[in-house]
């Protein structure tokens, strides 16, 4: 199928859920990618993994009792997060252990409360890997919003996160608050997941958290940089991998991920200072002793 | 006046007892090395005393007044591998960082602080690098680049831990100096250090910790070898030894 073609479909009123998936898709990779800056560069790839399964049995209960989805992702995702950061506290455990503990309880719970909702297979699989269809209007102006708070925390919050980030003692001796910096970046990851599990499923949804942050530190140094390139890069990767997907009649959510991973590699072998073949042809500034 | 005093420090970590009743004294202009094995508990006194854990007993004052939250006249500069050296961000705005806590939430930097932060990497003379990403700065680059980031808030007392560790020997004596400098220029600066030629031969007073303080005083004060094999638990054919009486 052409692009123009594509294009055709899209203003289709008979096909009507696909531009509202695409306008979904786009916007909580553009969420996903910002966040996940933060997620990359703090080697939190992890509890992102653990927030975005932890979403589940917030999703399956308000599936169960016709509720509202990103409420029920949201209040599982942050239950889950702060769970995770009291138990931690708790010096025999390190930390990816309790996190380990939580996130697959979470998930098995998630299974068994959405088995006893009636439609369950075709639901599971739709909370697991995606769907395009079914998005309902009001989702889209959810989703929205919430893309909109999130980004906006991030705006106002930016400078103590990257402090944190980069030297947590420090940040904690300078007065800042730690340990509610922490559950404000949970709730943030929380909430870009939630937006994205609709079309992406919950398992497939770490890549958008990661893929287009790590492709974007690949190509520059500057953070402001990074945090403009990461959501360009998911926003076009998501619009490219519902193209193919459509075209060629692929499960959206994985072929979204396929192209982002694409795009990754290119990086890693291209980018400019950092890439394979920069690596292979210049050699490294030597910086000065003193 | 004594721009730093700890008095009775008192710490228990995991239950067990680390540090005992520390006194200690920095005063303006000085330049002071903390000494003591491993373990001894120098890297502990530093962070009771940046309210980084709660000590048992003891308290503290800087300038004669006790201390507040966010530590305003304390510049601290940690060991440099507990820093994210990989975040992709310039010399300049890792120091600013240092006055993130004292900007307050939703509020962004403004010309006084650029100053600041302009001010600190020249005292440093890192100002060239400031656009530099940190990643790519040498060892002793990074360490004048934590060394900005503590003098950012214009602190009084300066607390250093392990400064010189892993530095080349040029480099070493150039920190040095910078640290002797500002001292000079009327900060309290007091570092932890394992090199004790160097601070024997640097600083104006050694503070000997091994759980508690077990001497104090200006290098030459410090002549009585029992003092140092108390402080390091090292008999008297000890080659630490003669490096004391060499210098």
């Amino acid at each position: 199928m052409s692009p123009v073609e594509f294009l055709h479909d899209l203003l289709n009123p008979d096909l009507a859920f696909l531009p509202k998936a695409l306008l979904v898709a786009v916007m909580s990779s553009v969420v996903c990618g910002v966040v996940g800056c933060y997620v990359v560069l703090r080697g939190m790839a992890f509890i992102g993994d653990a927030v975005a399964h932890a979403v589940f049995p917030g999703l399956a209960v308000a599936f169960a009792v016709s509720g509202n989805l990103i409420l029920g992702g949201t209040v599982a995702g942050v239950l889950t997060a702060v769970l995770v950061a009291v138990f931690s506290q708790n010096r025999r455990l390190r930390e990816d252990s309790v996190i380990g503990v939580f996130f697959v309880a979470a998930f098995a719970l998630g299974i068994v409360v959405i088995s006893r909702a009636p439609g369950y297979a075709g639901s599971l699989q739709q909370f697991l890997f995606g769907s395009i269809t079914g998005i309902p209007d009001e989702d889209l102006l959810t989703v929205a919003v919430t893309g909109v708070v999130v980004l906006g925390l991030v705006f106002l919050l930016h400078k103590e996160f990257v402090a944190v980030t980069l030297d947590r003692e420090m940040a904690r001796a300078t007065g800042l608050r730690v340990f509610w910096l922490d559950v404000v970046l949970y709730v943030l990851v929380t909430l870009a997941v939630v937006i994205s599990v609709q079309t992406i499923g919950n398992i497939l949804v770490l890549a958008l958290l990661v893929t287009p942050a790590a492709t974007a530190r690949l190509l520059t140094d500057r953070l402001g940089v990074m945090m403009l390139l990461a959501p360009v890069v998911g926003g076009l990767c998501a619009l490219v991998g519902l193209y193919v997907s459509w075209s060629w009649d692929f499960p959206t959510g994985g072929t979204i991920v396929l192209v982002l991973t694409a795009v990754f590699l290119t990086a890693w072998v291209l980018a400019p200072r950092h890439g394979l073949l920069a690596r292979g042809l210049v050699r490294r500034r030597v910086p000065a002793v003193w | 006046m004594s721009a730093l005093r700890v008095t009775g420090l008192t710490v228990d970590l995991g239950g067990r007892r680390v540090l005992t009743d520390v006194d200690l004294v920095v005063d303006k202009g000085e330049f002071v090395g903390l000494v003591g094995p491993n373990g001894a508990g120098k890297t502990t006194l530093l962070r009771a005393v940046m309210g980084l854990l709660r000590p048992s007993g003891g308290e503290f004052s800087v300038d004669g007044e006790p201390l507040r939250r966010g530590r305003a006249g304390l510049g601290y500069v940690p060991q440099r591998h507990e820093f994210a050296w990989d975040f992709p961000i310039s010399v300049q705005d890792v120091v600013m960082t240092g006055r993130t806590g004292h900007l307050g939430l939703f509020r962004g930097p403004r010309a006084d602080d650029w100053r600041a932060v302009a001010r600190a990497l020249d005292r440093v003379r890192m100002g060239e690098l400031r656009t530099r990403p940190v990643g790519e700065l040498s060892g002793g680059q990074r360490q004048r680049v934590l060394l900005a980031r503590a003098l950012a808030l214009r602190p009084s007392v300066l607390l250093l831990d392990e400064p010189f560790t892993g530095l080349d020997m040029p480099t070493q004596e150039l920190l040095s100096d910078l640290l002797l400098e500002l001292a000079g220029a009327g900060h309290a600066v007091l570092t932890t250090t394992h090199d004790l030629a160097g601070a024997l031969h640097t600083c104006d007073r050694l503070v000997l910790l091994n759980r508690t303080v077990v001497g104090a005083g200006a290098p030459a004060e410090l002549r009585d070898e029992r003092l140092w094999m108390d402080t390091f638990g090292v008999s008297e054919r000890s080659p630490l030894l003669k490096i004391l009486k060499a210098g």
